[in-house]
């Protein structure tokens, strides 16, 4: 009997210290945000959209050694590499990345294929909201992919890797 | 005799648009109180601050498919949300709103119906409402809802028993069972001060009979689907939603009515007070929802018959020692 009410009396305790915690919680401010008027926060090593990189001077970074292609768990790169000649010089390196395609359907946003690159080629950036309507459009293609001009992706042209 | 007819017809059409206006706005302030204690915003898109969110969950739930499951017993079936929502609704037949009010210049009391036994009615009505619960189940011929409503079958007789006597205790000191009257009794003091053990056995024992959590296991959704009314939907499921939320809204009046002196209190009129006390019940209703996990079975039974209904016996014999 005393050890019934006892207990009882214990864990009704325990009971309004819970309603106290959560009464403070109701005064906080709300973790979610109004998503397409407001934009979330995104943390500066977010892993968005791929952006394939230039150097300062407008080089391609990406010199076709398909290191991301091996990484990439997802198998969502393509590259087909093509020899530098010294009339058309791309890249850095002796080759370049003719074509380069990422099928946006299969990646997984791992960031392996940016950890991979030597050059520091391929960066995943911001950009989040990468909805289409058809498979086609969701493989991106090279034009697609390159930063329309050195720096555009938000990473440093002058970086080293 | 005509005209006495006339306005307890009109007061009651008034009153069930009202009562269901409420109930759909207490379900929108649910989920947006929810949101506030998860940090969540919740629903705010439908209107203004998304007030008009009871009527687009109105129109989606009435337009849906009518179905029935086909070794469901039919009769039984139909009945059953019926005998819930009218159960649930009947309540307020003698639920008093505030004190009269002077309209089109004649007096006009703010409830339908003032019974000698009015408290006993109000129990009588939701004791009635479980049949519909076990029938929604037993009817819908599966094993979940089944389960569900034995689970509501035994709790409702568990905590009846405790919800009934601690409002024993309430009218033995408001000495009426009238709600109007024991209202009255409350001028020189809220019965909550007189009665604090009947006011924590009332509110438990009215959170198990309006199957809330931290009492819901009639409808526990991890083991039970939606227990009762699984096999409900559209506007069937409707209805024992309507009469779940209308419970809510009904043992909040009621404490209010019991412990919180109804309508009394200074400067504003006594219905906004009314409405006001009602509200902040049902905040609390969703703040417990909010907090406290669901019980085990064994605790749920083992919290009415050895403790609840033990402490509303004493506190019974200790009110009938004092007032005799």
């Amino acid at each position: 009997m005393r050890d019934t009410v006892q207990r009882a009396l214990v864990e009704s305790a325990a009971i309004l210290r819970g309603l106290g915690v959560t009464l403070r919680y109701l005064f906080r401010r709300p973790a979610t945000v109004q998503y397409p008027e407001e934009r979330p926060r995104i943390p500066p090593r977010f892993k968005g959209r791929h952006w394939l990189t230039l150097y300062e001077d407008g080089d391609e970074r990406c010199v076709g050694c398909e290191l991301c292609v091996i990484v990439c768990p997802s198998q969502a790169i393509y590259v087909r590499a093509a020899e530098n000649t010294p009339e058309r010089r791309v890249s850095k390196g002796e080759r370049y990345a003719e074509e380069f395609q990422i099928n946006m359907l299969r990646c997984i946003f791992c960031g392996f294929c940016e950890e991979a690159c030597p050059t520091g080629a391929i960066v995943l950036g911001h950009d989040f909201e990468l909805a289409d309507y058809s498979r086609e459009a969701l493989i991106y293609t090279k034009e697609m992919l390159t930063e329309p001009y050195p720096g555009a992706s938000g990473r440093d042209p002058r970086r080293e890797v | 005799m005509i005209g006495v007819v006339l306005e307890a017809a009109l007061k009651s059409a008034v009153l069930l648009f009202l009562l269901l206006t409420a109930t759909a706005y207490a379900v929108f302030f649910e989920r947006r109180l929810l949101g506030k204690f998860h940090h969540r915003i919740g629903p705010n898109r439908v209107g203004p601050y998304g007030l008009l969110q009871p009527l687009a969950d109105g129109i989606k739930l009435l337009t849906k498919e009518d179905f029935m499951p086909r070794s469901a017993d039919r009769w039984v079936y139909l009945a059953a949300p019926l005998l819930v929502m009218v159960s649930a609704l009947f309540a307020y037949a003698v639920i008093p709103f505030g004190p009269p009010v002077e309209l089109f210049g004649r007096r006009v009391n703010l409830y339908i119906a003032d019974p000698g036994v009015g408290v006993l009615l109000v129990l009588g009505a939701s004791s009635i409402g479980v049949y519909g619960l076990i029938l929604g189940g037993w009817s819908s011929n599966s094993k979940y809802a089944l389960l569900g409503s034995l689970r509501s079958a035994a709790q409702v007789v568990s905590y009846e028993l405790a919800w009934g006597l601690s409002v024993l205790s309430v009218v033995l000191s408001g000495g009426t069972l009238s709600l109007l009257g024991i209202v009255e009794a409350q001028q020189r003091g809220w019965f909550v001060l007189r009665q604090p053990l009947a006011f924590v056995v009332f509110f438990l024992s009215a959170l198990a009979e309006t199957n809330r959590a931290p009492f819901d296991l009639p409808e526990a959704e991890q083991e039970l689907i939606a227990g009762y009314h699984t096999e409900y939907g559209g506007f069937k499921f409707v209805m024992f939603y309507i009469a779940e939320y209308v419970a809510i809204i009904t043992q909040s009046a009621l404490t209010t009515l019991l412990f919180f002196g109804g309508w009394l209190g200074p400067v504003l009129p006594g219905l906004v007070w009314f409405v006001l006390k009602v509200t902040v019940f049902v905040g609390v209703f969703i703040w417990i929802r909010a907090t406290v996990p669901r019980v085990r079975y064994d605790q749920l039974m083992g919290l009415s018959w050895k403790l609840l209904i033990p402490a509303a016996l004493a506190n019974l014999a200790a009110t009938s020692l004092a007032v005799v």
